[in-house]
């Protein structure tokens, strides 16, 4: 080697410039090329569900004249409250569409007609009369839910080329419902009833509202159990413990529950809530329940890093005013350390709210209409609704199911927009 | 009373606890000029009387609460006699129908009468039982009140018997912890093996051939249900390494270029937008991959003339290895920033070009870390559940073709634990033996992985 | 460039009339020259218009107070604040007359022809023979084994560490000592064969027998390259330079030969530090 000169390595190295150079940018393309790609992901994602949801959040309405006509509801003109109650109301609806298309003859061409417009026409016209009898013999000029195949026509999902064999809809349905367009009495209006209805099996009276509820109340169980817990667990752990055994073996099993697929805790629920201690089934209690055990481990850990980030000097100055131990914790430290554990709070509690799979276990994967009342009422929660509908062959459900996602996904980015601000805003660095 | 009330009076009785002690322990020094008599300010007498009424009646509640469901059962089936589950298929369903009568949600005009009395006797104890413990804690609550109060004095350590209790309080929550591990063990454990009664152990994980249908009616022939988990296994092996192959290049690929190369503004916009992955739920993932990538798929293979199954393992794998890229790269970053910048300055010292740094010396020293990383994200892969059960169907075939449908173990474990289930039928009992396969290899991949990362991080520090 | 052009003396660049260094900045056919040299840390300047030439076959040691600029100046030379976000350096240093700042020149060859030595000995979590064979292997030097055996062979020789790793080249290197660990660090700097060595305080982690033989082996590798040393310690730069600087607060206050500086100091600076009255 001492026979080479400086100039003869010179010109060795940059013989090697050229390859290197390459492999250099190479390497920096794989790189770029990996990020760009998740990134991608990430659009493509979010354009997909997008693309295909926000149309569910307007839905065909139809416009119809109503005559209350009390031959067909109350013939006797009793006006019991028994014999509102059992009437026909969809007789009204009919009538009303054969009064508006009186060409249409024919049983079978009538039956086509009627099915223009959701079956919930009739429950709204009951709710109507029930509560005032006197609207019998008027006449009245409503809007009503379109069937949810009318709704797909209107948002273009239907293909009118195709032949009338393979259509959801027959060619004198499409002929009805664009006159319907034509004079104004079939538009797409804004889709209230989505936020504000419980599961159906029909697309479009299908509603988020009992999910949403239902997804709160074991959220509320999840937090007002889990907060407590965490903090109080990781206070002990990193202000309280002594270095031996039993503390190392607490600490292994946090965080390896943190690391335990999410469906075992289902199973656990299973096995010990309703089976052993015979809770009831698909009730957001139990949820909470099992929810608690996911996200204990994301708490503490998160709280403890909280509380490490500490400095030992306002441990040292607490003890030097002759404050307890307790008072250190309670006076001292843990206020500092408040910001990062409600940021690791919010976080798990993020997680709680679009974990699907234990829940699925313990039941609450009913089909549930009505919104729950309280935390025992049979409940399900946005992500299994979410799950149930993507599970449903129906065409209208697919645009109900990407629009949930949708509403849980405002959700999660509330909740993480929130922890981020409070780390910016409060955390402090020593 | 009702679960809430009695927690009501619970805290009713501690707030006056509080009051008692706090006025006890200023009245015996005279007010507040002999405060300093006192050991302890007078807010811990308070807090002491406290906590001594309110611990005890909480423990009595939940030993209730956990309690009450099965006694009253035993009780109610004991009165209603034998005859009567004979009549019902179990005594299970009979206790659900006299529960669904008793709480109103059946009418009770269209039941056996034995479920209409069964349904008396039930609502009958559980008001004597919510009575009773009532009284208990009413009882016990009130005379722990007075007996601390009758016990302050000015030379009681009550702020140290404050911290004491304090301490066991959290010292328990800490403890909670093991307790679960403990409980997931003994409960998945002791329905396992009363599946491995029915299910020789030797079957489930060597068997081939898996149809949990048990026959429905006794002259089926041959349907007696075969529980041989091979296929399972080999079905989550296949889409746990499609998602690996997916995720670890792009996750280490990224973790790089983010800490070695980008500048900061990229970063600050590229990594906030990848962790989104990591917080959009595995729902919206199994709908992506069964709606979209799918049918993307699968229109793909058409034209290229494959036939794609419309729920492949492809799609599934593909749609979890986007799903575990975050997770990878994160551990990576961690991993790659906790290589010293020394060991990089040599390396550009000696005119080394950054991927050579990179490849040969960053790398090679985060090595043992970014494994154990990529062991968690495998035991992530294993036990993720929606994606699966929506994209990867239920056919247990026994392929390694990527496009052809598989199932999982826990696409299993779901399928045989919705829906109604009797849990006498090895078909339910053979999720949980599921569940404890998958329990127990995932810990042993995380004990393991969190052991190499954690002496590694120990090397650096 | 050709051998033939190092035959050639490179020429003296002239220095700023504003340069407030006391002593000779320049010399004869240097081999790295720094020419108002200024280096900011984001709005934080760092050091301030330095002025010296690099000589060759000889020992530059620079001393100062801690925080002075000594190191940061030593990190300019062969760019290694490229890697440090934010930093920043005007002014011009050329070797061998042309600029190494240059923005079509490769920084891989910079620090190919200039070698650097660390505070703390970093080799990397390989084998000894693995940590010396890096350098020669990434830039191709050697065409096969037997010469990059031959060149690791030579190398640990040169840094004097061939007696006591010869045996267990397949060991890792971050198992040997602090000292032998630096000396491997060495070792790994000469295979690459540079020109110049830079060396960031290479003994203040070490023992004073580790750092005794540092020290003399600083001493025959002069014949083959120039060396710039930063140390904190005065005997040590008395021992082991010919010419030494005197950093303080960024500024270069004097340059001279290593005799002269610590016998008859001409700053008032340079004389408080070296007689001790800060430091």
């Amino acid at each position: 080697m001492s026979s080479r000169t400086a100039a003869d390595t010179r010109l060795l190295v940059e013989k090697s410039l050229r390859r290197r150079a390459w492999a250099e940018r190479r390497f920096r393309a794989y790189g770029l090329g990996a990020v760009l790609l998740g990134v991608v992901f990430v659009f493509f994602l979010f354009a997909s569900i997008i693309s295909k949801g926000y149309t569910a959040f307007l839905q065909a309405r139809v416009t119809l004249d109503i005559f209350y006509d009390p031959a067909a509801i109350d013939p006797e003109g009793t006006r019991q409250a028994e014999t509102l109650a059992m009437a026909n109301y969809s007789a009204l609806v009919r009538a009303a569409l054969r009064e508006k298309f009186p060409e249409i003859e024919g049983n079978a061409r009538r039956r086509a007609l009627y099915a223009l417009v959701s079956s919930s026409a009739a429950f709204e016209l009951q709710h109507r009369v029930q509560a005032d009898p006197s609207l019998l013999g008027q006449r009245q000029r409503l809007s009503f839910l379109a069937a949810a195949n009318v709704d797909q026509l209107l948002k273009g999902k239907i293909d009118r080329r195709l032949p009338e064999a393979n259509r959801v809809l027959t060619d004198q349905q499409i002929a009805c419902a664009d006159k319907l367009v034509n004079d104004g009495q079939l538009k797409l209006r804004f889709n209230s009833a989505f936020f504000t209805g419980g599961d159906s099996r029909e697309p479009e009276q299908a509603g988020v509202w009992g999910a949403v509820v239902g997804s709160m109340y074991t959220l509320a169980v999840t937090l007002l159990l889990s907060f407590p817990i965490g903090v109080a667990a990781a206070i002990y752990l990193e202000e309280f413990a002594p270095r031996n055994r039993w503390t190392d073996l607490i600490e292994v099993n946090i965080n390896n529950l943190a690391a335990v697929p999410s469906i075992v805790f289902g199973l656990l629920g299973l096995a010990m809530f309703l089976n052993f201690f015979g809770m009831p089934r698909s009730a957001p209690l139990v949820g909470g329940f099992v929810l608690t055990l996911l996200t204990l481990p994301t708490i503490i850990i998160a709280s403890r890093a909280a509380l490490k980030a500490v400095p030992p000097s306002i441990r040292e100055a607490a003890f030097g005013m002759g404050a307890s131990r307790l008072q250190m914790v309670g006076h001292h430290v843990l206020p500092l350390a408040m910001p990062g554990i409600l940021t690791g709070t919010i976080i798990g509690m993020a997680r709680a709210l679009g974990e699907t799979a234990p829940l699925l276990m313990i039941g609450m994967v009913a089909f549930i209409v009505n919104v729950p009342r309280s935390l025992a009422d049979p409940a399900t929660v946005l992500p299994v609704q979410i799950y149930l509908w993507a599970d449903s062959s129906e065409r209208a459900f697919l645009e109900r199911t990407s629009a949930a996602i949708i509403v849980l996904l405002a959700f999660l980015i509330v909740m993480n927009a929130a922890a981020v601000i409070l780390r910016n805003r409060f955390e402090r660095r020593w | 009373m009702s679960t809430s009330a009695l927690l009501l009076l619970i805290a009713a009785m501690a707030v006056l606890g509080y009051w008692l002690g706090k006025h006890r322990s200023l009245a015996l020094v005279g007010g507040g000029r002999g405060i300093r008599q006192l050991h302890s300010l007078p807010g811990y007498y308070g807090l002491l009387t406290a906590l001594w009424c309110a611990l005890p009646c909480l423990a009595i509640l939940l030993v209730w609460l956990a309690g009450q469901e099965s006694v009253i059962t035993t009780l109610v089936l004991r009165g209603l006699g034998t005859a009567a589950t004979s009549e019902h298929a179990s005594s299970g369903l009979l206790m659900n129908n006299i529960r669904n009568v008793a709480a109103g949600v059946i009418p009770a005009d269209g039941v056996s009468p034995q479920v209409q009395a069964g349904a008396a006797e039930y609502l009958r104890l559980r008001s004597i039982s919510a009575m009773a413990i009532s009284g208990v804690i009413l009882a016990l609550g009130l005379a722990a009140l007075f007996w601390v109060r009758a016990r302050i004095a000015p030379q009681l350590r009550a702020r140290n018997a404050v911290e004491a209790i304090a301490e066991k309080l959290l010292l328990a929550c800490s403890t909670l912890a093991v307790f679960v591990t403990l409980g997931i063990v003994l409960s998945v454990a002791y329905e396992s093996i009363r599946f491995f009664h029915s299910v020789p152990v030797h079957d489930f994980l060597f068997g081939i051939e898996w149809s949990p249908q048990t026959r429905m009616r006794d002259d089926q022939i041959g349907s007696s249900g075969s529980f041989g988990a091979v296929p399972l296994f080999l079905g989550t092996a296949m889409i746990s390494g499609i998602a690996m192959l997916v995720a670890v290049p792009v996750g280490l690929f990224s973790a790089i270029y983010l800490s070695e190369y980008a500048n900061r503004r990229f970063r600050s916009v590229a990594k906030p937008l990848l962790e989104i992955l990591a917080g959009i739920p595995t729902v919206v993932y199994g709908f992506f991959a069964a709606l979209t990538v799918g049918p993307i798929l699968r229109g793909f293979g058409e034209s290229v003339g494959l036939e794609v199954a419309s729920e492949s393992a492809l799609a599934a794998g593909l749609v979890m290895g986007i799903m575990i890229i975050p997770f990878v790269s994160s551990l990576a970053d961690d991993m790659i920033t906790a290589v010293p910048q020394s060991l990089r300055d040599g390396a550009y010292a000696l005119g080394a070009t950054r991927s050579e740094t990179i490849k040969q010396v960053v790398l090679r020293a985060a090595l043992p870390g970014i494994v154990g990383g990529v062991l968690l994200a495998v035991s992530r892969a294993i036990g993720e559940t929606m994606i699966v059960v929506m994209a990867a169907g239920l056919a247990a075939n026994m392929t390694a073709n990527p496009l052809d449908a598989v199932t999982t173990v826990t696409v299993q474990i779901v399928t045989l634990l919705t829906g109604d289930q009797e849990f006498d039928s090895p078909k339910t009992l053979a999720a949980f033996a599921l569940g404890l396969v998958l329990f127990l290899v995932t810990l042993s991949l995380n004990v393991f992985a969190l052991y190499i990362v954690r002496k590694y991080r120990e090397q650096y520090e | 460039m050709s051998a033939e052009s190092t035959a050639i003396p490179v020429p003296v660049l002239p220095v700023s009339a504003a340069c407030k260094t006391v002593g000779s900045v320049a010399v004869a056919d240097p081999l790295i020259s720094a020419r108002d040299v200024n280096v900011y840390y984001g709005e934080k300047r760092a050091i301030m218009d330095v002025n010296i030439d690099i000589a060759r076959n000889q020992v530059l040691a620079m001393i100062g107070p801690s925080g002075c600029g000594k190191s940061t100046f030593l990190r300019c030379l062969n760019r290694m604040n490229d890697t440090i976000e934010g930093a920043r350096v005007t002014g011009l240093i050329s070797m061998e007359g042309s600029d190494i700042y240059d923005k079509r020149k490769d920084v891989v060859q910079l620090r190919a022809r200039i070698g650097m030595v660390f505070q703390k000995p970093n080799p990397f979590p390989k084998t000894i023979y693995e940590n010396v064979a890096y350098g020669p292997r990434i830039h191709g030097l050697a065409a096969d084994r037997v010469e990059l055996d031959e060149i690791v062979t030579t190398s640990l020789r040169r840094a004097g560490l061939w007696d006591e790793v010869k045996d267990r080249l397949n060991n890792p290197g971050t198992g040997l000592s602090g000292g032998q660990q630096q000396r491997l660090c060495i070792a790994r700097t000469i295979a690459v064969n540079p020109e110049v060595i830079l060396m960031d305080e290479p003994c203040s982690a070490l023992d004073p027998i580790a750092t005794a033989r540092i020290e003399d082996l600083i001493d025959e590798l002069r014949a083959s390259y120039a060396i710039v040393i930063v140390t904190h310690s005065m005997q040590q730069a008395a021992r082991v330079s010919q010419r030494t600087a005197y950093f303080h607060l960024g500024d270069l206050i004097e340059v001279g030969e290593t005799d002269r500086i610590f016998t008859n100091p001409r700053h008032k600076l340079t004389e408080d530090y070296i007689t001790g009255r800060f430091g």
